[in-house]
């Protein structure tokens, strides 16, 4: 297969295209720019559109209508940006719409900064807006994973009617890594039992709507959804183990981070301490059997983080808090070093 | 080969991205695992500059270059901030009309040529970037003359392809000083 | 025996819930007609976001989509430029469409987006139960201006359609009243032809509907009819405030590559 570079952002509005995503509506920030950019120059070519919208909340509605009428749509945006967009990402969820919105993460709160951040973990798995319900979120650690990401991203929102985000980093963003495209034929998921792209005289009409009164028949809509929430933490859930089967002290990592983790992992093995990793590549559904099977002969855990430390209550849950779980993190825009990590390591007294 | 860590660095518009692709474009030619970081921000447009690019025979573990095996430098601050930090054994390539090699570091090789200088004489307006990229291809074992002239054939933009031959003349330039 | 007065097909046979007096179902009703007369049932999609319209989803026929609160321009504008050749049009009050979701239609209109937008203005809130909208007028006592309107305080009233007639993408901007049946006929006409717009792909159309809310306004509805007559006409005045016959899109020429 031929080996492109390209820069993280490009290769995830390649990769939308590629996947069948008919519109991009996005508003300008730092650091995804170079996505929109790439769509604008090239999603009409492939016969779709491209909008720049007045806002983020205007461009995530566009999203809305979009695939309200069973179209792939997607938009793209950078923390503050997202943040813009949680009512919207609400209302597609409660009108279970499948959608696919990136987050290039960029340090906060507020304006924050324009450095890679991982601080919004917290956001897109618990609560990117009001109300009862998740997004699936992915994680990629590579170029060439963004690309898998993205058309997994459109298929599960398509199959669950849901949206899907992609969990970026300014660092993944920004960074130009080979990649190549495998052939993409993306499954036919038949909407018309819900698209409201006019009813031809043909059948009842459609309503794409999230509102009910009535407290039950809002509840049996939630339970609802809730029941495919529990088909898809059977059987979603994606992660990385690399040399965990010995290890004694077990890291957690995703994305980015996991990349400066996996290097000190490696010095650390150097040096005769037997440490592994275990990366989530699913954010949520979270990797709960995997992890459990990754810890599995360890002593105690490590999660790094670019935050204060989100990812690691997950961790503690998953496992039940049945061994020590310890946490280092930069934040900030600060990118952790490996031999910060690996200086964590030897504190944890993995040492032989 | 382990990894090869390069860090280029200098004013915003030297064209340090620039040559930061071509060697990640080497890497692609020779079908290496590569990363090609720039630093991104306000600081794109007249600040200081950097690019971490990493070649490998196995994927690239973080992309972030902070103790680099062979490091450019194109202007004064970043020969300063960056010379400490590289690891030791390793290269550094600078301009040496622009920069004064104050470091008492004997533990690396210092490898100054005049690089803006040779540009100028040489009616290479802009090139002094890929001048120091030649000087590199000499003294270090990165990739062959054919895979950078390729390279440069990718990185270049179609509608400035005009261009190319005077980058192989920079190139040509830099491992003949 | 012949029919000679009969519910328009697009508008469903079922009891709505707005109040009694209320000028919705009269509006409805003459959207329903227009929709009827094209034909055009099968390829519209409707766009009512929050606000006391938000559930016109179970009166019309057509495909329907509930938008958030100001945000309908935004969600037609996917609807529309996903598929250009379906009637789109969104059916939003004055908080709605002239506060909350002010970028949305301003910027919806800039663009020359082909859609068609209702505007109901009736100087209220009417679903939050009765607070100023943008468009409530000086002097007027709302549940948050329980001394009247004091533009000191609150600042003035929005005149829409003047304003949206200021930017090259509105093709057609009228402003229409359902206080008296020739300004309900002349009201039919105006959503016509911004539907017959849309069809002719001429660019951003609204008619912005004077309407009344009795409950909110303490009024019984016939005295409710008087004021949207004597105080809010004269503020608002009816007419044309653009019609552009070719479309804004004439003489416009597309980017190169």
């Amino acid at each position: 297969m031929e080996r492109n570079l390209m820069k993280g952002n490009e290769a995830l509005a390649e990769a939308a295209i590629r996947a069948g995503c008919k519109c991009f509506f996005g508003y300008p920030i730092t650091p995804q720019t170079e996505l929109a950019a790439y769509m604008a120059k090239r999603m009409h070519k492939a016969g779709g559109v491209f909008l720049q919208a007045e806002s983020e909340v205007a461009a995530i509605n566009m999203v809305l209508g979009a695939a309200s009428t069973g179209v792939r749509a997607m938009t793209s945006s950078s923390s503050p940006g997202i943040s813009l967009k949680s009512e919207g990402v609400s209302y597609i969820a409660g009108s279970d719409l499948p959608a696919v919105i990136i987050n290039v993460e960029r340090g906060g709160p507020g304006l924050g900064g324009i450095q890679p951040s991982q601080a919004d973990y917290w956001q897109a798995t618990k609560a990117l807006g009001h109300g009862d319900f998740q997004l699936i979120v992915y994680a990629p650690a590579s170029v060439q994973e963004m690309v898998d990401c993205v058309v997994k991203a459109f298929d599960r929102a398509d199959k669950y009617r849901m949206p899907a985000m992609i969990l970026a980093d300014g660092l993944l963003g920004q960074m130009m890594e080979p990649v190549s495209f495998p052939e993409i034929n993306p499954d036919a998921y038949d909407k018309s039992g819900w698209a409201t792209n006019g009813h031809k005289n043909q059948r009842e009409h459609h309503i794409v709507n999230s509102l009910y009164l009535q407290p039950d028949a809002l509840e049996k809509s939630i339970v609802d959804r809730y029941k495919r929430y529990e088909i898809i933490k059977e059987t979603e859930t994606d992660a990385e183990l690399y040399l965990t089967e010995d290890c004694d002290i077990l890291l957690c990592a995703f994305g980015a981070t996991a990349r400066v983790v996996k290097s000190a992992v490696n010095s650390a093995r150097e040096l005769g301490i037997k440490a592994g990793l275990f990366r989530p590549k699913t954010l949520w559904p979270f990797p709960v059997k995997e992890i459990n099977e990754a810890a599995k002969n360890a002593k105690c855990l490590l999660s790094v983080e670019m935050s204060m430390g989100q990812m690691i209550e997950d961790i503690k849950l998953a496992i039940n808090c049945s061994k020590p779980v310890h946490f280092y993190g930069r934040t900030g825009g600060v990118i952790p070093t490996p031999v910060e990590v690996l200086e964590e390591i030897k504190k944890l007294g993995g040492a032989k | 080969m382990a990894t090869t860590e390069i860090l280029l660095a200098g004013f915003g518009g030297q064209g340090i991205l620039f040559a930061g692709k071509i060697l990640a474009y080497c890497g692609l030619m020779d079908n290496k695992e590569l990363s090609w970081l720039p630093s991104y921000g306000p600081e794109m447009r007249g600040g200081t500059c950097n690019c971490s690019v990493c070649i490998s025979d196995e994927p690239i573990g973080s992309p972030l270059v902070l103790t680099p095996d062979l490091l450019i430098a194109m202007n004064q601050p970043s020969f300063d901030k960056f010379v400490k930090a590289v690891r030791p054994g390793g290269k550094v390539f600078f301009d040496s009309t622009l920069i004064e090699p104050n470091t008492d570091r004997t533990d690396i090789s210092l490898f100054g040529i005049p690089s803006q200088q040779l540009a100028d004489d040489n009616a290479l307006k802009g090139g002094s970037n890929i001048i120091l990229l030649g000087k590199l291809l000499k003294e270090t074992s990165i990739c062959s003359l054919d895979t950078m002239k390729k390279a440069i054939e990718k990185v270049v933009p179609p509608k400035k392809a005009a261009l190319i031959p005077n980058n192989y003349k920079a190139i040509e330039i830099g491992m003949n000083s | 025996m012949a029919v000679v007065f009969e519910r328009p097909k697009s508008l469903i046979d079922i009891p709505t819930h707005y109040c009694p007096g209320c000028t919705h179902g009269i509006v409805h009703r003459i959207l329903c007609e227009v929709i009827d007369e094209m034909g055009i049932e099968g390829d519209t999609i409707g766009v009512c976001p929050v606000g006391c319209s938000v559930m016109a989803y179970d009166y019309f026929n057509c495909d329907m989509i509930e938008a958030a609160h100001g945000r309908a321009p935004a969600v037609a504008t996917g609807v529309k430029r996903t598929n250009p050749d379906k009637f789109v049009f969104t059916y939003q009050g004055d908080g709605d469409l002239a506060a909350i979701g002010t970028a949305e239609t301003v910027h919806s209109a800039t663009r020359g987006e082909n859609i068609v937008v209702i505007f109901i203005n009736n100087t209220i809130y009417g679903m939050t139960g009765g607070q100023m909208a943008p468009t409530t007028i000086p002097g007027q006592v709302t549940q948050t201006t329980p001394f009247g309107r004091d533009p000191q305080l609150a600042g003035f009233p929005v005149r829409v359609c003047e304003m949206l007639s200021t930017l090259t993408g509105t093709a057609y901007a009228e402003r229409v009243a359902v206080d008296s049946v020739p300004h309900i006929k002349a009201a039919k006409k105006a959503i016509r032809k911004a539907f017959e717009n849309q069809k002719a792909g001429r660019g951003f159309s609204i008619v912005e509907v004077l309407s009344t809310c009795p409950t909110n306004w303490g009024l019984a509805p016939l005295d409710a009819i008087k004021r949207l007559r004597d105080e809010m006409i004269p503020y608002y005045p009816l007419g044309v405030y653009k019609d552009v016959e070719n479309g804004v899109f004439e003489n416009v020429q597309g980017g190169n590559e």
